[in-house]
């Protein structure tokens, strides 16, 4: 083997220094000119995984002076006077002098508590844009399933966070969760017990949910993002729809320098974001509501935002005559069904849908070209109709609030929203159902006989006409390159010699749901079709006057919503 | 099996490739894939000048974060909290400014760069099949069957087989036995269904302390009420969770204005228009607390549920399903309130052996 030639510069010796005991010259080789797609919905994860990073980093301060004890404690302080000479937990003591008296110390809460509520939601909204586009189907079925338990992590991580500081606030959130926790059938009330240690309040639940709030959930999601972007790496990157991009390549920015400048400056702008709301915008100011006490509570307390649908749940359900005794044993239904019943569908739904929609659609291909949410009217209508009824289950967690405001009566808003949670969320499928044929229809109408120029032409006989210009071809591209399948086709009951097969139930059932998807759908403009048109307009003398392309390109009123 | 092989869903694959793939496939019924979209060079590619104005700007950004942070630190040692509230909003808001100046200025200046200097020509990549291909695929599965093969397991020595599942699938139990008999304290869940309230135990004013005398109780007011007990025991604890069981609230009505209390036959729970109910609300547990003298109603903050105080605090609207439980009360000699008895049903919320 020839001589290598040596590095001269200081990084290449560095680089070369490293590689001689690592051998990472072969992933620099396999990374640093990747291909990554760029487009502003794929910043959703981003914000999701760096307000993660300024989660670790603020709680790492926090955990310096948060002490993570129920020992009873007289607050010794000068300020808040408020506190002075109370009763409290060591917990909320620490809570409220690491707020008084470490410089920075209420910056970082408030960094940290406002970085968990961006970090919910900007999971929500990833998750959202993931499903919307279909980038869940195969392969990334199990990214989707890595994605939804942290999801289920990430709540876990709020929830446990807000109990900490032990004040009258989160005190009766983690009495709510106990009454709930004992609603549940036989073991219920042996789960109340494992929970707090002994009855509700006791004085373990602090300590315990400190162990998983900065040890357990968040190593958990370590390991999980790890995963998730190993993955990503892995499967590359899903793209958009348009000229040039297949489900064969990927077209994009290398990794270096471009994405990596992108994403270092994405860090620090959603790092100094959460740094300015921390800084101006107060959030949990626990001294105001004190330490917990089990009988004072206030009015018009919220919980933090993604705990609201559940809260909301709660208040809608009705509560007289949902209680069974069975046998003498009590079942709180007003209970299991808004706090356990559904949440449970929610996320078995939200685990299974990938599976569900590739076998409906009897799909075994891999997808990497995004699909545009118009294309996919059943799949993008579902979805709008959960995200309907999360809003109003949401809304209903701050009935009180909207009563006041609006001097309105508490019995007629929660009616309302009773009969919302029923009539919305199937409404909002069959609206977004149609709007989505419809603008399929508004693309075929589009390929077909172009965009509408503005511009009338008389005819010698006195006809008007509009000019219509015809569509470029990477915009016709982008309408008409998408898929429309069909109702999947099953063999019948019998076959040729008049024998019943097995299965032929099942596979009946799936018919019928693969009917729901796909019964209704606008197939795209073939050239067939386009030919047929112009030869049409041609012959009805719709004088089409051609523009050139160049032209077309510069100048056509495209809608910017629909440049996916 | 190559998984492209079902046309009616991956049908896009065979109408195109990009052109630099060089092997385009053309369906009379599908329109050809036009091609990644021609370069178009943005001013700082052409014009030199554009390009200086944009390094300057990056620069400056990045200046700009290094004031930032030596203000945070300035604002840092210059105005510490002096413990009022107002202080120590103050020095939160300038440390956090100078923070958020350091950090926006890094991350305004990266993206500054990346967007008007750096290349931004779009590359196009090969994918690969994710699935394992060929040779490797056969090597791959040979090696797993040999492997199974060499550790004799298939098909023979079932004893052996269920054996060691058998003791992976049990030693956890070693773990979780004494973890679990020990995670629920005394596992005593009969505690749900007593309180502290005895027989002549006083009634006492949250969070004083103070013992209620009866005469002192105005029709129309109301009472935050726990049991009398010493202060030693006011500092556990076991006091606040006997307290979370045990609050009570208590009005005095126009004795004409009660219609019903909870008293059975023959017995009177309550004393000239006074009654106590239990403050935990029976939906999930929240102290109930919002209390209307008009209507006798009283409010549970958390999920609006609402009793009739009235009425045998019977629920009139709401996610409860049951009355509160009243604390049967009297007077004793000196004239102070005391309860009867413990609460006759279990407060707060249900649970599955709340009748048994
Ligand atoms: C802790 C929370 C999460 C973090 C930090 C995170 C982070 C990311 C990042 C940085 C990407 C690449 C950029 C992008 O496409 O947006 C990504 C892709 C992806 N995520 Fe997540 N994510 C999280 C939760 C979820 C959830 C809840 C789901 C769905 C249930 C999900 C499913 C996916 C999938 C399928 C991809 C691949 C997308 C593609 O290639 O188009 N993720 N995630
Ligand atoms: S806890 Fe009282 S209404 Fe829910």
């Amino acid at each position: 083997m020839a001589q290598q030639q040596r590095p001269t510069t200081r990084v290449g010796k560095a680089a070369d220094y490293l590689d001689q005991r690592t051998s990472i010259g072969a992933l620099v080789n396999q990374l640093a000119r990747k291909v990554f797609p760029d487009h502003w919905s794929f910043m959703l994860g981003e914000i999701a995984l760096f307000s993660f990073v300024v989660l670790i980093a603020s709680g790492f301060f926090l955990t310096m002076f948060f002490e993570p004890s129920m020992a009873l404690v007289r607050f010794e302080g000068e300020h808040p006077a408020a506190m002075q000479g109370q009763l409290m937990s060591a917990a909320f003591r620490s809570t409220v002098e690491m707020s008084f008296e470490v410089r920075g110390g209420l910056l970082m809460r408030q960094i940290h508590h406002w970085a968990a509520l961006i970090f919910v939601g900007s999971i929500v909204l990833h998750m959202f844009r993931i499903f919307f586009t279909g980038a869940f189907r195969k392969p990334r079925e199990v990214n989707w399933l890595v994605g939804a338990l942290m999801l289920v992590l990430a709540l876990a991580a709020g929830f446990s966070g807000y109990s900490l500081p032990d004040d009258v606030l989160s005190g009766n959130g983690l009495r709510i969760i106990d009454g709930v926790v004992k609603s549940i059938p036989l073991i219920g009330s042996y789960l109340s017990f494992l929970v707090f240690g002994g009855e509700f309040p006791g004085e373990h639940i602090i300590p315990r949910l400190f162990t998983l709030h900065i040890f357990v959930i968040p190593g958990l999601l370590i390991a999980l993002i790890a995963l998730h972007l190993f993955l990503m790496v892995l499967q590359k990157h899903t793209q958009y729809p348009g000229g040039g991009r297949t489900d064969r390549n990927v077209v994009g920015y290398p990794a270096l320098p471009v994405y990596v400048a992108k994403m270092t400056g994405n860090f620090f702008i959603i790092a100094g974001v959460l740094t300015l709301m921390g800084a101006t915008m107060a959030i949990n100011n626990v001294w105001n509501y004190g330490p917990y006490d089990p009988s004072p509570v206030s009015a018009g307390t919220q919980p933090d935002w993604y705990i609201l649908f559940v809260d909301g749940a709660l208040r809608l359900m009705p509560g007289p005559g949902w209680e069974w005794v069975i046998g003498g044993y009590t079942l709180s239904m007003n209970l299991l069904i808004p706090a356990v019943v559904v949440p449970g569908i929610l996320f078995t739904l939200l685990f299974a849908w990938p599976f569900v929609e590739a076998r409906v659609t009897g799909d075994r291909g891999e997808h990497h070209v995004l699909d545009r949410p118009r294309n996919r009217p059943v799949r993008t209508a579902m979805g709008v109709a959960l995200f309907v009824a999360f809003m109003v289950c949401a809304l209903a967690a701050t009935n009180d609030l909207i009563a006041t405001h609006f001097s309105l009566s508490i019995f007629a808003i929660t009616w309302v929203l009773r009969v919302l949670l029923i009539v919305g969320p199937v409404l909002a499928f069959w609206v977004t159902k149609r709007v989505c044929l419809g603008l399929q229809r508004k693309d075929r109408e589009l390929v077909l006989h172009g965009h509408e120029s503005g511009r009338i032409v008389r005819f010698a006989n006195g006809e008007y006409v509009e000019v219509h210009t015809p569509l470029d071809e990477q915009e016709r591209w982008l309408r008409v390159s998408y898929e429309s399948p069909a109702p999947l086709e099953i063999a019948p009951l019998t076959d040729s010699r008049g024998v019943r097969r097995a299965g032929y139930r099942s596979e009946r059932r799936w018919q019928r749901l693969s009917r729901f998807f796909y019964e209704d759908r606008v197939e795209p403009v073939t050239p067939a079709e386009l030919e047929a048109a112009h030869a049409a307009h041609a012959h009805g003398r719709h004088a089409q006057v051609e523009r050139p392309a160049a032209a077309v390109g510069a100048g056509t009123e495209r809608p910017p919503q629909e440049r996916a | 099996m190559s998984e492209n092989q079902n046309p009616r869903t991956d049908a896009s694959n065979e109408v195109t490739v990009a052109p630099e793939a060089g092997n385009a496939v053309v369906h009379a019924d599908r329109f050809p894939d036009p091609g990644v979209p021609e370069h178009k060079h943005r001013l700082t590619d052409t014009d030199p000048k554009a390009a200086k104005r944009a390094e300057r700007t990056v620069t400056l950004l990045f200046v700009l974060s290094i004031l930032g942070t030596v203000g945070s630190i300035v604002a840092y040692v210059l105005v510490p909290p002096d413990g009022t509230t107002a202080g120590v909003r103050l020095s939160t808001l300038l440390i956090g400014l100078g923070l958020a100046l350091s950090l926006l200025g890094i991350g305004v200046a990266g993206i500054h760069w990346a967007k008007t200097l750096m290349g931004d020509r779009e590359f196009v990549q090969e994918r690969h099949t994710l699935a394992t291909q060929g040779e490797a695929r056969e090597t791959a599965i040979r090696d797993m069957n040999e492997g199974l093969e060499d550790s004799g397991v298939i098909g023979r020595r079932g004893v052996l087989k269920g054996a060691f599942f058998g003791a992976l699938a049990l030693f956890p139990l070693a773990i979780a036995v004494p973890l679990i008999g020990s995670v629920g304290g005394d596992w005593n869940i009969s505690k749900f269904k007593h309180t502290m309230w005895q027989r002549g135990t006083r009634l006492a004013i949250d969070p004083s302390g103070r013992p209620i005398k009866a005469a002192d109780v105005t029709v129309g007011s109301v009472f935050h009420v726990v049991p009398e007990t010493t202060e030693e025991f006011r500092e556990t604890h076991e006091w606040i969770t006997e307290k979370s069981k045990a609050v009570v609230l208590m009005v005095r009505l126009n004795p004409e204005d009660l219609r019903t209390d909870q008293s059975p036959e023959g017995e009177t729970w309550s004393h000239e228009g006074i009654v106590a109910y239990s403050k935990i609300c029976t939906h999930v547990g929240c102290p109930v607390a919002l209390y209307e003298q008009q209507t006798h109603h009283l409010l549970c903050p958390c999920h609006q549920s609402t009793f009739d105080i009235a009425d045998s605090a019977k629920v009139v609207f709401g996610p409860a399903n049951r009355r509160l439980p009243q604390l049967p009360i009297t007077v004793d000699d000196e004239g102070y309130l005391v309860a009867q008895d413990d609460f006759a049903e279990p407060i707060g919320p249900s649970f599955w052996e709340r009748l048994k």
